[in-house]
C-alpha cells in the first residue's frame, strides 16, 4: 500500500524534497513477537496525509517509527532525505527537535509552562527551530496563537484553565513554531466537536500550508479525510 | 543552553507541584534544622565547656587525677579526696612566678547548690568564655564574714534578692537536715549570667565558712559548741586548709616548670592541672555521646530524603503524558532524568536554606531565653566549616537518592512510544 502519487517528481520535472520516505517498513515488540508489516509511504514536502485505521491496526507505532521514539526491526525510513532507521538515539532526539511537530489527541501541554511556554518549547530544544522562526520565537508564536485564534489574555495563562479546543489550537502552534518540516498529530480531533474539530483542522492545515509543512495526520474519523490530499489506511493486524 | 531549559522546567515543575512537593519540603526542612541545630549546639556547648574556665593557669588540688580535680574545682561535681594545708597555700603565695592565687573551700551547700568559699581574688581573677570576667548584676561582693553572692542560676531558682537572710547547709546533698543555722548570712550580691558552673554557686569568704563550721568539727553541731555570728567574728577565722586554688601566671612559659614543681611537692602531694588539657579530655570521654546524637540525626535527614524519592517516584505516574510530550519535542533522556535531579537537589537547597533561616530565629529567639533560665550560653553566630559540610551533605545526598526515580525516568524514555506508552 502507497500514498497517492507515489512519484516525488512533479510533471515540470522539478525534484521535490520527499518529506517522508519509507520502504519495507516493519517493527516488533520483542524479539519474538511477529513484526507489523507497514505500507510503504512515499510523501512530499508540504503535503498532507490522511492516516486512518482501526484500533490496534498500528497506526500510533507507525508514528512512534515516524518520529523517531521507536526503531524498525526491518526496512527503511527517511524524513526529509535523512535516514532515520540509521540514526542513534541521540541523533534521532535532535533529528526530532529540528524537523518535528507532535501533536496529541489529549493531555498535549506541559502543565506547568503557560501557552507561550508551550508554544516556544521547541525552539528552546533546538537552534535551527529557533532560527527559523520570524521575527522571533516569541513574535512567531504570538502570530501564531492569533492565527489559531487563542485569545491574548490566555497566552500566559497556565494551560490547565483553557479549554480542550484552545489546548488543542496551543499545541498546533507548538508544533508549527520554526516551521518544521513534518507534522505528526495523532487524533488530534478526537475530543472536540464537530465545528471545533473543522476549524481545527482548517487552521492547522492552514498554516502548514504557509510554512510548506507536512503533516501526518491520524484519525478515525473519515469525514476529515477530505482535508487531505493523501490517504493511507492501515488494516487491522491478523 | 540545556541545563537552562532544565533548571527552568525544574523550577517550573516543582512550583506546579508546590502542595505535596511542600509537605515533602517541610519534613525534610525541619529534619534539617535538626541535624544542623544538633551540630551547632554541639560546638557551641563545646565552646561553652572548653570556655567554662580561662584564665587560669593551673588548679591545684590534694593529689588525684586530673579529671576529679577538674570535676570538683570547676563544675563543683564529686568531692575531693583531700584538702590542702593553708601553710601550703600560703607558701605558694609567697612564689614570685606566680601571679595570683584564688582559693576554693567546698563541703557546704544551700538546697543543693554548692557553697564556694574563697576571697576576693576569685571576682577579680576569675574568667569564663572569651577572657570575660564575672560581672555583678546587683549588689556587691562579700565584705563582711556573713556576707554572701549569688550565681545567677541560684538567686532565680530560689528567688533570693539582696538584703536576704540565708542559712547554709552542712554537707552538699540536695537536701539536708543539718543547716548552719546559728548562722545566717546576708545576699549582697547576684551575679550576672556566665551559662558556666558559676551560675549554680554561692561565694561565700574563707573566715564566713570557718565561722559556720565553729563547734562542728565531729561533722555535726555540738551543743555548746557552736557560736553565734558576734561571738565568731571575735575568733581567729583562718582557715586551716582549703580545697583547691586557682593559680594565674604572667610568664606563660614557665607554667609546666611550676606545675612540675608542684606535683613533686615533697611537704604535702598535690596535683597542679592543666585546666585546657583536662577539659579536652573530659570533653572526649563526654563527645561520644553527642557524636551518637549526630549520627543518629544524620538518618533523619536520610529518612526524609528517602521520603522525598518515595513521592517522587509515585509523582513519576502522573508525569508520564508531561514527559511523552518532552519527549516527542526533541528532550533526551538524559534531559528528563536531569529533571528528577534537579528537582530533588532544588528541594534540598531550598530546605536547608529554610532550615537554616528557621535555626538562626529559634537561636535568635531562644538564645537569652537559654542563658537566663537554663544557663546554657548559645549565641547567633555565622555557619563554621563543619556546619557548611553538613549542609553541602544534604543536596549531595539529595542528588545520590534521587538518581533512583532519574535512572527510572531515562530507562522509561528509551522504551516510551509517541503517546507515552510502551
Amino acid at each position: 500500500m502507497t500514498t497517492q502519487p507515489s512519484s516525488v517528481a512533479t510533471s515540470s520535472n522539478i525534484v521535490k524534497t520527499m518529506a517522508v520516505g519509507s520502504k519495507d517498513l516493519s517493527y516488533a515488540w520483542s524479539e519474538r513477537s511477529t513484526p507489523i508489516k507497514f505500507p510503504d509511504i512515499r510523501l512530499i514536502a508540504g503535503e498532507h496525509l490522511f492516516l486512518r485505521g482501526a484500533s490496534g491496526s498500528g497506526k500510533s507505532t507507525l508514528l512512534s517509527l515516524l518520529a523517531g521514539l521507536a526503531v524498525p526491526r526491518h526496512g527503511e525510513l527517511r524524513i526529509m532525505e535523512h535516514v532515520l532507521s540509521a540514526m542513534s538515539a541521540g541523533q534521532r532526539d535532535r533529528f526530532r527537535a529540528e524537523y518535528l511537530g507532535v501533536i496529541f489527541q489529549q493531555f498535549n501541554l506541559v502543565p506547568y509552562l503557560s501557552a507561550i511556554g508551550n508554544v516556544l518549547l521547541p525552539c528552546r530544544l533546538s537552534a535551527t527551530r529557533r532560527q527559523h522562526t520570524s521575527p522571533t520565537p516569541a513574535g512567531e508564536a504570538e502570530t501564531l496563537l492569533s492565527a489559531l485564534d487563542v485569545p491574548p489574555e490566555l497566552w500566559n495563562q497556565k494551560v490547565t484553565a483553557m479549554s480542550v479546543g484552545q489546548q488543542q489550537r496551543v499545541a498546533a502552534a507548538r508544533a508549527l513554531i520554526g516551521s518544521p518540516a513534518l507534522i505528526l498529530a495523532d487524533e488530534p480531533t478526537s475530543a472536540l466537536d464537530a465545528d471545533n474539530r473543522d476549524r481545527f483542522i482548517d487552521l492547522l492545515l492552514g498554516q502548514a500550508r504557509a510554512r510548506n509543512t507536512s503533516v501526518v495526520f491520524v484519525s478515525h474519523d473519515q469525514a476529515l479525510a477530505r482535508h487531505f490530499e493523501h490517504h493511507l489506511t492501515l488494516e487491522p493486524l491478523s | 543552553m540545556k541545563f537552562r531549559l532544565a533548571l527552568s522546567l525544574a523550577l517550573a515543575s516543582l512550583w506546579h507541584r508546590r502542595g505535596v512537593l511542600g509537605l515533602v519540603t517541610l519534613t525534610l526542612t525541619l529534619s534539617i534544622t535538626l541535624l544542623l541545630g544538633v551540630q551547632y549546639l554541639r560546638t557551641e556547648v563545646r565552646q561553652s565547656f572548653s570556655n567554662t574556665i580561662s584564665g587560669t593557669d593551673l588548679i591545684v588540688g590534694a593529689r588525684s587525677g586530673q579529671l576529679n580535680l577538674l570535676l570538683y574545682t570547676v563544675f563543683h561535681l564529686g568531692d575531693a579526696t583531700n584538702n590542702i594545708r593553708w601553710s601550703t597555700y600560703q607558701s605558694l603565695r609567697e612564689d614570685d612566678r606566680i601571679d595570683w592565687l584564688v582559693p576554693i573551700s567546698l563541703g557546704d551547700s544551700l538546697k543543693g547548690y554548692r557553697v564556694v568559699g574563697t576571697d576576693d581574688g576569685f571576682l577579680r581573677h576569675f574568667r569564663y568564655g572569651d577572657e570575660r570576667p564575672l560581672e555583678l548584676k546587683g549588689g556587691k561582693w562579700f565584705e563582711d564574714v556573713f556576707d554572701v553572692v549569688l550565681g545567677a542560676e541560684v538567686a532565680r531558682v530560689l528567688k533570693h534578692q539582696t538584703g536576704d537572710d540565708i542559712v547554709l547547709s552542712h554537707g552538699t546533698g540536695s537536701v539536708s537536715f543539718m543547716n548552719h543555722k546559728d548562722t545566717p548570712f546576708e545576699v549582697t550580691g547576684i551575679l550576672e549570667p556566665t551559662g558556666t558552673p558559676v551560675d549554680r554557686a554561692v561565694y561565700v569568704s574563707l573566715e564566713g565558712l570557718e565561722a559556720i563550721h565553729i563547734g562542728w568539727e565531729s561533722g555535726v553541731a555540738l551543743p555548746g559548741r557552736t557560736v553565734t555570728p558576734e561571738q565568731a567574728r571575735n575568733r581567729d577565722l583562718t582557715p586551716g586548709n582549703i580545697t583547691a586554688a586557682l593559680v594565674g601566671i604572667e610568664r606563660k612559659v614557665l607554667t609546666f616548670q611550676i606545675q612540675r614543681q608542684i606535683n613533686e611537692n615533697q611537704a604535702e602531694p598535690l596535683s597542679a592541672i592543666l585546666p585546657g588539657v583536662a577539659l579536652s579530655e573530659l570533653w572526649r570521654v563526654l563527645g561520644q555521646f553527642e557524636k551518637a546524637l549526630l549520627g543518629i540525626t544524620g538518618f533523619v535527614v536520610i529518612t526524609s530524603l528517602i521520603g522525598l524519592t518515595a513521592v517522587l517516584l509515585t509523582l513519576q505516574a502522573q508525569r508520564r503524558q508531561e514527559i511523552a510530550i518532552l519527549r516527542a519535542t526533541g528532550a533526551s533522556p538524559g534531559l528528563i532524568a536531569s529533571l528528577y535531579l534537579l528537582e530533588c537537589v532544588l528541594l534540598a537547597i531550598v530546605a536547608c536554606v529554610i532550615a537554616i533561616g528557621l535555626g538562626a530565629v529559634a537561636i535568635a529567639l531562644l538564645g537569652p531565653w537559654l542563658l537566663e533560665q537554663q544557663g546554657i550560653q548559645i549565641g547567633l553566630r555565622g555557619l563554621n566549616s563543619s556546619e557548611w559540610t553538613i549542609l553541602g551533605f544534604v543536596p549531595v545526598a539529595g542528588l545520590l537518592v534521587a538518581l533512583i526515580p532519574a535512572w527510572r525516568a531515562w530507562r522509561g524514555s528509551h522504551h516510551q512510544g509517541l503517546s507515552g506508552t510502551p
